[in-house]
């Protein structure tokens, strides 16, 4: 990470927003002020990441540049401080799993090394397929239902390695497993059941 | 206005005066890295940190503004504690290697780190190392060494004003980069070597060349454009190792154009250090006698009037005197300083100068260009005009090439016909001309070149009294010019006298065989094959386009290496001091030009610099205040005529090469060869070339 992270040999000779694409992007510019247009910067990269596969070449800052009349370098660093823009290829399922202090102490290690050996890939890397790179991520604010593993946009909690080996098995074969709690918590009351307001959380619960 | 009291001294301030400043003036010294007076404030370095009472914790000086009853330390426990801590995690990534580093001794950073730096590290981890990066062929990068102020970043986008400048990835694994490995396009890029308080970057052509220590400054100033630059010109032995920026708030502020600061290397090629005397077709080596004996031979019996001089652009004033009083001694009344064959009427100073002075831009509030691309024909007028636009409520035109000139402007039109629809009063601009506080209109010199020059600068005239340029306490008719000679030449009046001929009509003579005798000082930009079978004198410092076809070359002195007056274009006469000697036999100018004189039997009446430069002032007495303007009193000029339809054109085609100094650069050229030839075939190849 520490080079400006961008790989010549992978880059797109050029990149365009889909017609669709374009018009949400002329409709996320249209929330700011005139002149403002810069503030659409982080969604529209969002959306071109989107559109190319999970990952933002170049050629793509700089179309976000241009349509946003912003000089390229100051979106290539808008691109590069964030770690949720990838600058390189990703496979189609990215697994992040959260190894920050709570998820840790519920055993995230176990979680990593099960994708570890279930994919034959270390973190930071992407499976000869393409189908799924490994990271391991600080803090996904999801600390009560630890330990957490986010895929694509979806939250996986209170995750076991056997879950985790299951998730893996069911993306393999092209399903999307049921995101949420694994142990089927509801939110983050507490395991086995509300132990208080009981009639509350039951009508309460979604 | 705020009242605060500093180290126990009060101090009254303006409203918004930061801390720091505030300090300043009571001078007391605040380290600091990123703070920069000519640029923006992040306060990131935290070097500046000082002790507020009944602040929680030490404040950033650079961006706490000044309170009524504020009570600061400068000097206490807590702030030196807290400098010194600052310190040390500046130099956790720093490599220390200063022993091999270019900015060794005079580096802020090395300074500060004496006063507040432990004598050893107690960071034991691996220090992070950090790929250079590319920044074209004027800055060399060291980015290890980077301590991430962001002075660099700020300057690129606020002064230079092209973003090609960032900071990429975050926290330990920050980064400066160009957008990406590019060459920062801007003529202002060698500042970056000077805002860099580490040595991250730095001087590609200077890089491991010398230390600070060893070399002798010399105060002085540019020739290399009409700027009249303040430099510094720091040499070693006969040897200019490195030109830098002196600060002139009116002139220049603190920062030097690419050329001025880059093409030194110029002056030691191509170097006339001896004198030549053609023999059987060719040049040969002779000695300063036999030079002279030619010359007088050939000289002797010719009529006054068959004779003629033209004065080169790098030429001093002292030296236009000297020859231009030799010419009159000879009889001659064909001289003209004009070697671009500029015609324009003289006869008004007001009608050729930079009326409102460079600083004055900062005053105006409309700027209309008019056949001009400020951005290479007067770099720093350029800069100026891009803080004027930072201030805000600045409005631009242009007339002639729509070039990226670092603000946005309106694009009138290519050539004269907008200029009438001003004068007219038809163009919609010319109600924003006219409703301006101070307005000012630009006129490139190149506009002169053009057989309709006189009309032009008469129509700009016209339109600067209908639209109140010129006004009690306002001048905004300006001309740009490009050569450095121009002014100090028009000023002492080595122009064609009664009768005489101007560049053109010298050339034409030689051409026809009317014109015996020319005598090139320093002239290059003319065609040389229209000089005939005339016998032509060279006197200058770079065997270029003049001394390839001289019968006799006279070895003279480089703007670094005589003591000489030149005028900027504002109409400001500064001395240029003595750096280095001239190269082997080369004089200066003005002495070989008396020891001629002698030898033709019209000798000068002046035997040293002082006697010449009292006689300067007699010629005319803006020489008596060096160093500062005297204003020029209006008066009609120009004459009028037809206008062509013809589009402008600006007369600098490669900002890198202009003159023989610049030519003869291996820097000048690099840079050329990066910045000019791309864009040169890219418009090619859009066919919207020529």
């Amino acid at each position: 990470m520490s080079a400006p992270a961008h790989d010549p040999a992978k880059e797109p000779a050029s990149f365009a927003f889909t017609p669709e694409n374009l018009e949400r992007a002329k409709a996320i510019i249209a929330k700011y002020p005139a002149g403002k247009q810069a503030s659409a910067c982080m969604p529209l990269l969002d959306l071109a990441q989107r559109q190319h596969d999970g990952w933002l070449p170049r050629v793509a800052m700089d179309a976000v540049a241009d349509l946003l009349g912003m000089p390229r370098i100051r979106v290539y660093e808008v691109a590069t401080f964030y770690t949720m823009y990838n600058k390189t290829p990703v496979g189609k399922h990215v697994i992040q799993v959260c190894t920050t202090t709570p998820c840790w102490l519920r055993g995230s290690d176990d979680i990593v090394h099960t994708c570890e050996r279930k994919l034959g890939i270390g973190v930071g890397e992407t499976t000869a397929d393409g189908q799924f790179t490994l990271r391991e991520v600080e803090c996904s604010g999801a600390c009560v239902n630890a330990p957490v593993v986010q895929i694509g946009d979806d939250y996986y909690e209170d995750v076991s390695p056997e879950h985790m080996e299951k998730i893996i098995d069911a993306l393999k074969s092209g399903e999307i497993p049921k995101h949420g709690s694994q142990i089927g918590r509801q939110s983050s009351e507490p395991v086995g059941g509300p132990t208080t307001l009981k009639a509350f959380t039951t009508t309460q619960a979604d | 206005m705020p009242k605060l009291t500093i180290d126990g001294i009060e101090i009254e301030v303006e409203p918004g005066t930061s801390i720091l400043q505030a300090c300043e003036q009571l001078g007391i010294e605040i380290p600091r890295f990123c703070y920069h007076e000519r640029l923006s404030v992040p306060a990131n370095c935290r070097m500046c940190l000082v002790e507020m009472e009944r602040a929680p914790k030490p404040v950033a000086a650079c961006a706490m503004p000044c309170g009524d009853g504020m009570v600061v330390k400068t000097n206490s426990e807590v702030v030196h504690k807290a400098r010194k801590g600052v310190m040390e995690f500046l130099l956790i990534n720093h490599p220390l290697d200063c022993p091999i580093c270019d900015q060794g001794g005079e580096c802020d950073l090395q300074d500060q780190a004496m006063a507040y730096g432990f004598d050893r590290g107690r960071y034991g981890e691996n220090k992070r190392a950090v790929q250079d990066k590319y920044m074209g062929p004027l800055i060399r990068t060291e980015m290890t060494r980077c301590i991430h102020c962001t002075r660099c970043i700020r300057f690129v986008n606020e002064i230079a004003g092209v973003p090609d400048l960032g900071a990429v990835n975050r926290g330990e694994h920050m980064e400066i980069t160009t957008f990406v490995e590019k060459a920062i396009g801007s003529e202002l890029s060698g500042n970056l070597a000077d805002v860099c308080p580490v040595g991250a970057l730095l001087s590609k052509p200077y890089a491991f060349t010398a230390r600070p220590w060893e070399l002798r400054k010399t105060e002085t100033i540019d020739v290399l454009d009409a700027v009249g630059s303040n430099i510094r010109v720091d040499t070693r032995g006969p040897e200019v190792m490195r030109v830098l920026p002196r600060v002139n708030e009116d002139v220049n502020e603190e920062w030097i154009a690419d050329k001025t600061r880059f093409a030194y290397d110029g002056l030691k090629r191509q170097r006339l250090d001896r004198p030549y005397v053609r023999k059987d077709g060719k040049l040969q080596p002779a000695s300063w006698a036999e030079a002279f004996q030619a010359i007088a031979a050939k000289v002797k019996g010719v009529a006054g009037n068959r004779i003629a001089a033209i004065a080169g652009d790098l030429a001093d004033t002292e030296s236009m005197l000297a020859l231009k009083e030799l010419m009159a001694g000879l009889g001659s009344a064909n001289i003209d300083c004009r070697q671009d064959g500029a015609l324009f009427d003289t006869s008004a100073r007001a009608g050729y100068l930079f009326n409102s002075g460079i600083a004055g831009i900062e005053r105006a509030d409309v700027i209309l260009l008019v056949g001009t691309n400020p951005r290479w024909e007067g770099t720093l007028v350029n800069a100026r005009i891009r803080k004027r636009y930072l201030m805000g409520g600045l409005k631009v035109a242009v007339i002639g090439e729509a070039r990226e000139l670092t603000y946005p402007y309106s694009h009138l039109g290519t050539g004269t016909d907008a200029l009438q629809q001003l004068l007219d009063g038809t163009h919609a601009f010319a109600d924003v001309l006219r409703g301006a506080k101070n307005p000012m209109i630009i006129l490139g010199a190149g506009v002169f070149r053009r057989k309709d020059g006189p009309a032009v600068q008469a129509a700009v005239r016209k339109l600067a009294e209908t639209v109140n340029v010129v006004q009690d306490g306002w001048n905004g008719f300006n001309v740009l010019h490009g050569a450095a000679s121009r002014v100090g030449g028009l000023d002492i009046g080595f122009l064609p006298g009664e009768g005489g001929r101007g560049t053109a009509g010298i050339l034409d003579g030689a051409g026809k065989g009317e014109i015996d005798v020319v005598f090139l000082l320093g002239a290059d930009e003319i065609d040389t094959a229209a000089l005939g079978k005339a016998f032509v004198i060279y006197q200058g410092h770079h065997g270029d386009k003049g001394a390839h076809r001289a019968d006799v070359i006279l070895p003279g002195a480089a703007y670094t290496e005589k003591n000489a007056i030149y005028v900027n274009t504002e109409g400001r006469p500064q001395q240029a001091r003595l750096a280095t000697f001239p190269p082997g036999e080369a004089r200066e100018d003005w002495k070989i030009l008396r020891a001629l004189s002698e030898l033709l039997g019209h000798k000068l009446p002046y035997d040293s610099l002082a006697q010449l430069r009292r006689r300067l002032a007699e010629v005319n007495p803006v020489f008596a205040a060096v160093g500062s303007v005297t204003p020029a009193p209006w008066a009609p000029f120009g004459a009028e005529g037809a206008l062509d339809a013809a589009p402008f054109q600006s007369p600098v085609a490669n900002y890198y090469m202009t003159d023989p100094i610049s030519r003869a650069s291996v820097t000048m050229a690099r840079c050329a060869e990066t910045f000019v030839k791309p864009a040169e075939s890219a418009q090619e190849r859009t066919g919207t070339h020529g």
